[in-house]
Formats: structure tokens, C-alpha cells, sequence
């Protein structure tokens, strides 16, 4: 579904990422791990296609098709969705207003959705205009649902969040991956499960996420390398006992 | 500002005939009507007025508390209204208030009865019919104890009509728990001058609550309506939606003072130059507490153009809470990718935001003008202006 091969990519002079190479597999779930600074979120931008992002080496394949130069509503329109972390306030645009335009597989039901992820009296409020932490989250996902992509980026879906908004964070985030949510109630459970059959490159720092998701395969990102592949909770309870200075040592 | 030479106009001997029914008007006349946001089919309006060019055309009520009347009716019923005409407004301020002072062609004189609740809106027009017409009216608008109205005033040139100049006195006295909500739409044309002088009075309980919606070009526009807000629990609000075209010089804002304690207040305006000049004022004073001001001007420039926000805040006491956010920009990049993100081209991604900005839900317009901006908001963005 997504490969990335010896990418390198410059913010101005800055060179944040240093030979990525990275398969996700349809329907795989893959949690970056790495220390803040490390390129994590840099690598997301890039993948979506953000300006500022300057890809100097290396291609991004998506669906076998090359998007490295491609503008980034290609790559959404192709099947890429992302969570953002810190969404601007549209003046003006309501969220059901953007939920609607974010279904470009056909109509949804704006109230549905948002009853699934305890939204509804946000769906007449501008987007994003004085949400919290848990709010963005959950409106992310909202949009996430009505888009229906491939492939979903997410980074860093417990950060803002509280425990309680957690749980539903993470329960809707799975329900994505799993294409559990009710978009076609035409369909049967299996063949909605078949049909979106999403894959998710998540990043977390502090793992939370994984009580949540089922992943399936993790690595860690350090100084813009790619080292340290396992499954997730093995590499996030080594983390946790040692830090990321084994990741060096891995490195060298 | 430009100066405008009142001798080019025709302020005399510009009398239309009366008319019965608006549906008589023509149906291109019509259609000017509503883009101003009024409506022939009177069956949704409690009471209506139409000026045209030096005569008041048109005068009904459906509602027996809403008196609505040509204002120099008024002032001969009313012995000359001593306690409102041209007591908020110098007669001595300008050019254009000595011309309306002493060449009246008329203006609405509207009362709202004391602790009426009038649902339907009261509408009334102001139009330029006559080529270089020049328009003098006087309008007052009182709102008794207790009682609550919306009015709605379109100001609009008839079809073909090109140039002219609209000269408009309003005085409004908003009484004892009594809330008036007072929506101007504005259908010019690239050649028409217009300068509304008012000014209003809001006393204790009263609510003020002001819209403004200008889409159509103007050639040069010069307003400031001046609030007092003289007593305490009484509140005031602004909102203007304003675009300027290449050709159009606006010079427009709100000033209001809070008077009394308890009072509260919010202007907020919302401007885009595609090629005009906009300068946007702003005034808030605040002299007794508690007391509470916010004033708001954000500013597009959309290819080309100028906005001049000037927002003041005058506060003479300890203890007033007055603040502003001004500003004047492009559309921020991060919003215009936050929806490519989601699909949108960057041509989709922008009309979505300028149609945000725009956005007038917050009105509480009635669902036909309501439906009119948007089709005009539609018309801006697919002429290429933006």
C-alpha cells in the first residue's frame, strides 16, 4: 500500500530525515516510535505532502502509484487521511459542513457519525473554534470517518487527551483501522470489514494507544533513521526500561 | 476620502408616482428589491416602506403596533416630533445633513407600540430610480418600552440605474427593555454615493443588535453610526460583512459608548478588498463599570486592494473590560492545507474559507434573505473577483 525508499528530506537547510525506507502493508497498522525532534512528525508531513517539507532523495509510493511530487488533495483524493495535531479554527465553516465535503466516496450521515464520537453538538460550530485537546481529537476522527481513506496518519493520537476522552479516542481509532463504523449500512459487518480494510501509520510516545489498536508491527525513528523493528509492545517496554540510547547502540 | 460634488446630482423634481402593490414594480426592479433583502410578497412582513428616488412610494402595516408612515407625514401628526427629529444628529455636521435638513424628500418614521412583540420583520427600501438622482430621507425608528422588532433595510438602485446619491439621516431611540434588531443591506451600483449619518440611543434593558451586509459595488460609502448606550443592562452589537471591489472606496465602521454600568457591547466586522479600499473603523468607549467592549476587524486582501482597520478603545475608568483583534492578511496557509488535506484543490480549498468568512448565520437572517447573500456570496467567488 505505502513504500518509502531511501527518503531524505530538507525543512529549509535542515535535513530531518536521512534514508527512510518503509512498507506498510494493506490493512497493517504501524507505530513509529522515537524521541521528540527525532523526524516522527516530519515524516508524516512529508507523506501528506505539506509544503516546507522538501523531499531532496529517495520516492514515496502510494498504491503503486509514485506521489512524491504529487499536491497534496491527490494524495487525500487517492486515499491518504490524516489526524493533524494542532488543526487551524475555520471562521465561518461549520463542521458538518466540512464533514459533508470530506465524503468524497459518497454521502454520510453528518449526525451518525457524530453520535459516534459524542459530537453532535459540535457539528454547528465552526471547526475547530475553541475545542479541546479530546474535542480535536474526536473531530479529527469524525472527518477521518466521513473521508473513509486507505491509509490513516495519525500522529500522536493521545496527546491533549484525558483518560476518559481516551478511551473513546482509542475506541474510534480502532473502529477506522477496522472499518467498523456504520458508513454503508447496506452491507454486512464482513463485507464493510472487507471493503475497508485501512491501514494506519500511528505515532505515540507514550503507547497508550496500543491498548486500543491492534498493531501490528513497530519501529522506531531516531535522528531521522529508521532502526529497531518489532513488535510494538516489545519495543515500547524496552523504551520504557532503557530508553532510546539502546536505539544508538542499535545504530552504529 | 474623495470628494463628491452634490451639484452633480438632481435633488429636485425626482417625484414617483404612489404605489399600491409592490408586486406592480417591475420584475427587474423586483429582483433589485431583494438582493437588498426586500420582498413584493408582503405576506411575510409585518409592515412596509418604499422609497423612490424623492417620494415615498409606498407606506402599509398589517400590524396594528407597528406605525410605519412617510416621516414628513409624521411630523405633521406628531407636531414636528420634537423629542427625536434631528436630536441625536447635528443638522450643522456636514455638507450632506445641511442638504438633508433643508430639502427633505422623505425617510421611514417607524414606532413600534410599548410591549409589542412584532415576529414578522419590518421592512422598508430606499431606492434610486432616476438616472443622477440625488436623495435626501430622514428616518426614525422608535422602539417603545418593552416591545421587540427586526427591521429590515435594503437600499438598493433600480435597474440600469447608474449613478446617484444617496444622502440618509436615521435616528434611533431604542426605550426601556426594548430590543430592535436592524438588518441593512446595501445594492448599489459602481457610481452611487452614499452617506448615511445615525445615530441611535439605547436606554436601560435595551439591546441594540446591528447587521450590515454590503456584496455590490459602491463607488464611495462613508458611514459611522454612533451608539449610546445611556442605560445600565443594556447591550449592543455589531456585525458587518463587507466586500469592496475594484472601484468601490468604503469608509465605514461603528462607534459606540457605554454610558451606564452593566452595559455590554461587540462590533465585529468582517472585510475583503478584491481591489477596493475598505477602511474599517472601529470605536468603543466605556466610561462607568462594570462594562464590557469587544471589537473585531479582520480584513482579506484578496489579490488586490486596501484595508485600513483603525480600532479604538476608550476606557476612563478602573475597572472597564475593552479589548480588540485586529487584522489584515491573506487566507492562512495552514487553513487552506488543513483542506487539501481532506480532498479539496486549492481552488476549492479557498472558496471554502472566503465563504466562511463571509458567513452570516450568525444574523439570524429569515431563510429568503438569508438564501439571497449566499447566492451572491456564490456570485462573487464565480466571477473571478476572488
Amino acid at each position: 500500500m505505502l513504500t518509502i525508499e531511501d527518503l531524505h528530506v530538507n525543512i529549509g537547510d535542515k535535513q530531518v530525515l536521512d534514508g527512510i525506507n518503509l512498507e506498510i502493508k494493506e490493512g497493517e497498522t504501524f507505530i513509529l516510535f522515537g524521541p521528540n525532534g527525532s523526524g516522527k512528525t516530519s515524516l508524516l508531513m512529508t507523506l501528506m505532502g505539506f509544503a516546507g517539507y522538501e523531499v531532496t532523495k529517495g520516492r514515496i509510493y502510494f498504491k503503486g502509484q509514485d506521489i512524491t511530487e504529487a499536491p497534496m488533495y491527490e494524495r487525500a483524493r487517492l486515499g491518504v487521511g490524516m489526524s493533524f495535531q494542532r488543526p487551524p479554527t475555520i471562521h465561518g465553516l461549520r463542521t458538518r459542513h466540512l464533514v459533508k465535503m470530506c465524503a468524497r466516496k459518497g454521502d454520510v450521515n453528518p449526525d451518525m457519525l457524530a453520535d459516534i464520537v459524542n459530537m453532535t453538538d459540535f457539528l454547528d460550530r465552526d471547526i475547530n473554534s475553541g475545542f479541546s485537546g479530546g474535542e480535536i481529537k474526536r473531530s479529527e476522527l469524525l472527518q477521518l470517518m466521513a473521508q473513509q481513506p486507505d491509509l490513516v496518519l495519525f500522529d500522536e493520537p493521545e496527546s491533549g487527551v484525558d483518560m476518559e476522552n481516551m478511551q473513546l479516542v482509542g475506541k474510534v481509532a480502532r473502529d477506522v483501522l477496522d472499518g467498523n463504523f456504520n458508513v454503508a449500512p447496506d452491507l454486512s459487518l464482513k463485507e464493510r470489514k472487507e471493503r475497508t480494510r485501512t491501514a494506519g501509520l500511528i505515532i505515540t510516545h507514550t503507547g497508550y494507544i496500543l491498548d486500543y489498536v491492534n498493531a501490528d508491527r513497530g519501529q522506531v525513528l531516531y535522528k531521522g533513521h529508521l532502526c529497531c523493528e518489532g513488535r510494538p509492545r516489545d519495543i515500547l517496554d524496552h523504551i520504557r526500561e532503557h530508553g532510546y540510547q539502546e536505539c544508538v547502540r542499535c545504530m552504529n | 476620502m474623495k470628494e463628491i460634488d452634490l451639484s452633480e446630482f438632481k435633488f429636485q423634481g425626482l417625484e414617483q408616482e404612489a404605489l399600491q402593490d409592490l408586486n406592480d414594480l417591475s420584475e427587474e426592479d423586483k429582483e433589485q428589491l431583494l438582493m437588498a433583502g426586500v420582498v413584493s410578497d408582503l405576506s411575510t412582513r409585518s409592515a412596509s416602506y418604499l422609497q423612490m428616488d424623492q417620494s415615498a412610494v409606498h407606506c402599509s402595516s398589517k400590524n396594528d403596533d407597528v406605525e410605519i408612515m412617510d416621516i414628513k407625514d409624521a411630523l405633521k401628526k406628531y407636531d414636528g416630533l420634537e423629542e427625536y427629529f434631528w436630536t441625536l444628529v447635528d443638522k450643522d455636521k456636514d455638507e450632506f445633513t445641511r442638504s438633508a435638513y433643508e430639502n427633505l424628500h422623505g425617510g421611514y418614521f417607524i414606532r413600534v407600540k410599548a410591549g409589542a412583540k412584532v415576529k414578522e420583520p419590518i421592512q422598508s427600501c430606499l431606492m434610486l430610480k432616476s438616472e443622477n438622482v440625488g436623495q435626501n430621507v430622514h428616518n426614525i425608528v422608535i422602539i417603545e418600552e418593552g416591545a421587540e422588532a427586526h427591521i429590515i433595510t435594503g437600499c438598493s438602485v433600480a435597474h440600469g440605474t447608474k449613478a446617484g446619491a444617496h444622502l440618509g439621516i436615521s435616528e434611533f431611540f431604542v426605550k426601556k427593555n426594548a430590543s430592535l434588531t436592524f438588518t441593512m443591506v446595501h445594492n448599489w451600483s459602481e457610481n452611487v454615493a452614499v452617506r448615511p449619518r445615525s445615530a441611535g440611543v439605547v436606554e436601560e434593558g435595551g439591546k441594540f443588535l446591528s447587521n450590515y451586509v454590503l456584496l455590490k459595488p459602491v463607488k464611495d460609502l462613508q458611514m459611522y453610526p454612533s451608539i449610546e448606550m445611556n442605560g445600565p443592562n443594556s447591550v449592543a452589537r455589531f456585525n458587518s460583512v463587507v466586500v469592496a471591489p475594484e472601484g468601490s472606496h468604503l469608509d465605514m465602521g461603528n462607534r459606540v459608548v457605554m454610558n451606564a454600568p452593566n452595559t455590554r457591547c461587540e462590533i465585529i466586522a468582517r472585510t475583503i478588498a478584491t481591489g477596493g479600499t475598505i477602511i474599517n473603523r472601529g470605536h468603543i468607549g466605556a466610561h462607568y463599570t462594570p462594562s464590557k467592549g469587544h471589537l473585531e476587524c479582520q480584513g482579506l486582501i484578496l489579490g488586490d486592494g486596501r484595508i485600513w482597520a483603525i480600532p479604538e478603545l476608550d476606557g476612563s475608568t478602573e475597572g472597564v473590560e475593552l479589548s480588540h483583534e485586529a487584522s489584515v492578511g491573506k487566507i492562512a496557509q495552514d487553513e487552506i492545507e488543513y483542506l487539501m488535506a481532506r480532498g479539496m484543490d486549492e481552488d476549492e480549498a479557498t472558496s471554502t474559507i472566503v465563504r466562511g468568512f463571509l458567513n452570516t448565520d450568525i444574523m439570524g437572517l429569515p431563510e429568503k434573505l438569508q438564501k439571497e447573500i449566499d447566492k451572491q456570496i456564490e456570485e462573487l467567488q464565480a466571477s473571478d473577483a476572488m
